[in-house]
C-alpha cells in the first residue's frame, strides 16, 4: 500500500480535463496527464478545493456508505457541530440527534463537546503560559498538513492536543465501553464530516498512532436521507449537551473567541491561511496568543462536503448558539488519555528537490534554466498550473517541453518555414528542367 | 559544487509587493533542504531588511548567493544613505513618516531585528548616494 491515503479520487468518465483543478489546487498537487487530471500524492492536503470547483463534478470524496453502521455491534454517530447548521427550521439540536437514532445509531456525542474541552485546555494553557505563543490551532487537518511540509519552524507552535473529532471519538467510546461492556472493536465510531480532510485523518492520523473514528459518512450523503425524518419527530430525546462554545467552532473565528485569548486571529480559506503562515514565519505577527486557521472559507461550514451555502449555513449557526439549552449532563471531563496528542507532528519535507543538498541546487538551476525558455503565460494547457510547475516537472523526469503549447507552435512554424523554402527550391529546379527540354 | 546566485529588483512605488523577495528565497530554501531555524532567520531579516528599502530608499536591488555553508544577501540602494549608523541601529529609532507608521510599519526594529538573526551584518553608506547592506548566515 502507498505511504499516502487521500480522501479525493476521480470519475475518469467525468474529468475533461479541462484544468480548472490544476490552476485552483493550493498546494499545485495536480497536473492534468493523458487527459485526466492525476493526484500527486505527496502534495496533496485533501483539502476539498477540487472538488469543490470542478465544473463537471469529477472530482469526488472517498468516505464511507451509511451501511457501516452494519459492521458494529454498537454505533455512535459523531456529527460535526457544521452538521446543525445544513438544516433550515431546526428548531432544537435534539430533534436532529433524535433522528439519527432513527435511522440505525445506538449512541449520539456532540463533536462540539469535543471542541469544548480543548477549548477549555486551551483556555488553561494560555492563562499558566504552558505554550509558546502564538499558539496555532490543530483543528483543520488540511491546515496541519501545510504547515508540517512548509512551514516546520511553527510545528512547535501547534496545539498538542486531538482534534475534537479525535475526542469525541475516543470520549465516547470510552463511555460506551463502560456502559455496554462491549471491547473498543465492536463498538462503531462513525463520524459526520463536513469535509474530506477529515476523513483523510481517520485513515493516516496526525499525531497520534490510530484514529478512535472508525468510519466516516459526509454530511452530503446524510443530508437526504434525515431531512425528510425532522419533521416526524415531534418528541425527541435529551440528547445534546454541549453548550455555544462547542457549537461556535464550525464557523471561522469561533475557537479563536472561545480560546479567551486577550488577542487571537482567524484566517479562513488556503490561500489566506497560506498567507497568516508567512507572516507568522516571518515574526510579523506580534500581538496574537491564539491563531485559528481554517483550510475553509467561512470554517467547517464551508467544507466541501456540506449542503448548504456557507453564509446562510452561519447565520443559522449563530441562531443555534443563540437559543441553546444544554439539555443532558456528562458524568466526568476527559482525561489527558483523551485529550492529548500521542506525539508531536514532526517535519515531513515533501518540497524538497533532492535529499542531498548539492544535487538538489544542481536541479535548482536547471530549473531556473529551463523556465527561461517557457511562454512565461502560466496558460496551463500543459496540464502543470504554471510554468515553473511545467519546469520542475520537466526536470523532474515527468514532463517534456514539447506540452509547452507555444514552445510547439514556434517548432511548428519553423517547420512550416522550412517546407515551405523546401517547396519554393523544388519549384526552381521543375522550371529550370522545363525550359531546357 | 558552485553557489546558486539570484538577484531580485524591489518595486518601491507597490508597498503591497513588499515582501515578495524574501518570500521567493524562503520558498527556494526550502526545496534545498535547509534547516528551518535558518530558513526562519533568513526570512526574518531579509523582509525587515527588503521593507527598509521600500520605506526609506524608494527601492533598489536584492543579490541573494546560497551555498551549503553560507547564505549571503546584499541589498544595493541608491536612496538617502543613512546619516548616523548607530542610532539607526537602536531599537524603536525610526525616520518613517506617519503614512509608513499608519501601515504598522516603521518601529524602529529593523535593523535591530536584522542584527539580531543575521550571523554578520555590515552596512555601509554615503548620505546622498545610497546603502550596501550585507547580510550573511552560517549554516553551521
Amino acid at each position: 500500500m502507498s505511504k499516502f491515503t487521500h480522501s479525493v479520487k476521480l470519475d475518469k468518465d467525468k474529468c475533461c480535463g479541462c484544468t480548472t483543478c490544476v490552476k485552483r489546487c493550493p498546494t499545485e498537487a495536480i497536473r492534468v496527464r493523458g487527459g485526466k487530471a492525476i493526484i500527486i500524492s505527496e502534495r496533496c492536503i485533501d483539502c476539498g478545493e477540487c472538488i469543490r470547483v470542478c465544473p463537471h463534478h469529477a472530482k469526488k470524496a472517498v468516505v464511507d456508505s451509511l451501511d457501516i453502521i452494519h459492521k458494529y455491534e454498537y454505533t455512535i454517530a459523531l456529527p460535526a457541530p457544521s452538521f446543525y447548521a445544513q438544516f433550515s427550521g431546526l428548531r432544537d439540536r435534539n430533534v436532529l440527534l433524535t433522528a439519527l437514532k432513527k435511522i440505525g445509531f445506538d449512541e449520539v456525542f456532540e463533536v462540539s463537546a469535543g471542541a469544548e474541552a480543548v477549548s477549555r485546555a486551551t483556555m488553561m494553557d494560555l492563562n499558566y503560559e504552558r505554550v509558546e505563543l502564538p499558539v496555532i490551532s490543530c483543528a483543520c487537518p488540511a491546515v496541519v498538513r501545510i504547515i508540517r511540509t512548509r512551514f516546520p519552524s511553527l510545528l512547535p507552535h501547534l496545539l498538542q492536543y486531538r482534534t475534537p473529532m479525535d475526542v469525541s471519538a475516543r470520549w465516547a467510546k470510552k463511555i460506551a465501553m463502560e456502559k455496554t461492556g462491549l471491547p473498543k472493536e465492536k463498538i462503531g465510531c462513525i463520524f459526520i464530516s463536513p469535509c474530506p480532510a477529515k476523513s483523510t485523518s481517520t485513515k493516516m492520523p496526525l499525531g497520534e498512532y490510530e484514529s478512535y473514528v472508525d468510519g466516516v459518512v459526509s454530511m452530503s450523503e446524510l443530508y437526504p436521507v434525515l431531512q425528510p425524518k425532522l419533521k416526524d419527530i415531534t418528541d425527541p430525546e435529551f440528547l445534546a449537551f454541549s453548550s455555544a462554545t462547542g457549537v461556535s467552532w464550525a464557523k471561522s473565528g469561533g475557537e479563536a473567541l472561545a480560546s479567551q485569548a486577550l488577542c487571537n486571529l482567524a484566517a479562513d480559506g488556503i490561500e489566506n491561511v497560506i498567507s497568516v503562515l508567512e507572516a507568522l514565519e516571518d515574526d510579523r505577527i506580534h500581538q496574537a496568543q491564539f491563531i485559528e486557521l481554517n483550510g475553509c472559507i467561512g470554517g467547517c461550514v464551508g467544507g466541501a462536503l456540506t449542503v448548504e451555502n456557507t453564509y446562510i449555513a452561519k447565520s443559522r449557526l449563530v441562531h443555534i448558539m443563540n437559543t441553546i439549552t444544554p439539555t443532558r449532563k456528562l458524568e466526568g471531563t476527559p482525561d489527558d488519555e483523551i485529550m492529548k496528542e500521542d506525539f508531536p507532528i514532526t517535519y515531513e519535507p515533501y518540497m524538497l528537490l533532492d535529499s542531498d543538498m548539492g544535487r538538489a541546487m544542481e536541479k535548482l538551476a536547471r530549473i531556473e534554466e529551463q523556465v527561461k525558455r517557457l511562454s512565461g503565460k502560466d496558460c496551463g494547457a500543459c496540464g502543470a498550473p504554471t510554468c515553473r510547475a511545467l519546469a520542475e516537472d520537466i526536470i523532474n523526469g515527468y514532463g517534456k517541453e514539447e506540452q509547452c503549447v507555444f514552445l510547439l507552435r514556434e517548432k511548428l512554424e519553423k517547420l512550416l518555414e522550412e517546407k515551405e523554402e523546401q517547396n519554393k527550391e523544388e519549384g526552381k529546379e521543375s522550371e529550370g528542367k522545363g525550359t531546357e527540354g | 559544487m558552485s553557489a546558486l546566485v539570484q538577484t531580485y529588483t524591489v518595486d518601491a512605488s507597490d508597498f503591497s509587493g513588499a515582501g515578495e523577495a524574501s518570500g521567493n528565497v524562503k520558498k527556494t530554501l526550502k526545496t534545498l533542504g535547509f534547516a528551518p531555524d535558518v530558513i526562519r532567520r533568513v526570512s526574518i531579516a531579509m523582509y525587515e531588511a527588503e521593507i527598509n528599502m521600500v520605506i526609506h530608499a524608494n527601492g533598489g536591488t536584492i543579490t541573494v548567493t546560497i551555498s551549503p555553508e553560507e547564505i549571503c544577501a546584499v541589498f544595493d540602494d541608491v536612496g538617502p544613505g543613512i546619516p548616523d549608523v548607530d542610532q539607526a541601529m537602536q531599537e524603536g529609532w525610526s525616520t518613517a513618516t506617519e503614512e509608513v507608521r499608519g501601515l504598522g510599519f516603521g518601529a524602529g526594529m529593523g535593523l535591530p531585528n536584522i542584527k539580531k538573526y543575521a550571523d554578520v551584518l555590515d552596512i555601509k553608506t554615503t548620505v546622498g548616494v545610497g546603502t550596501t547592506l550585507t547580510l550573511k548566515f552560517f549554516t553551521r
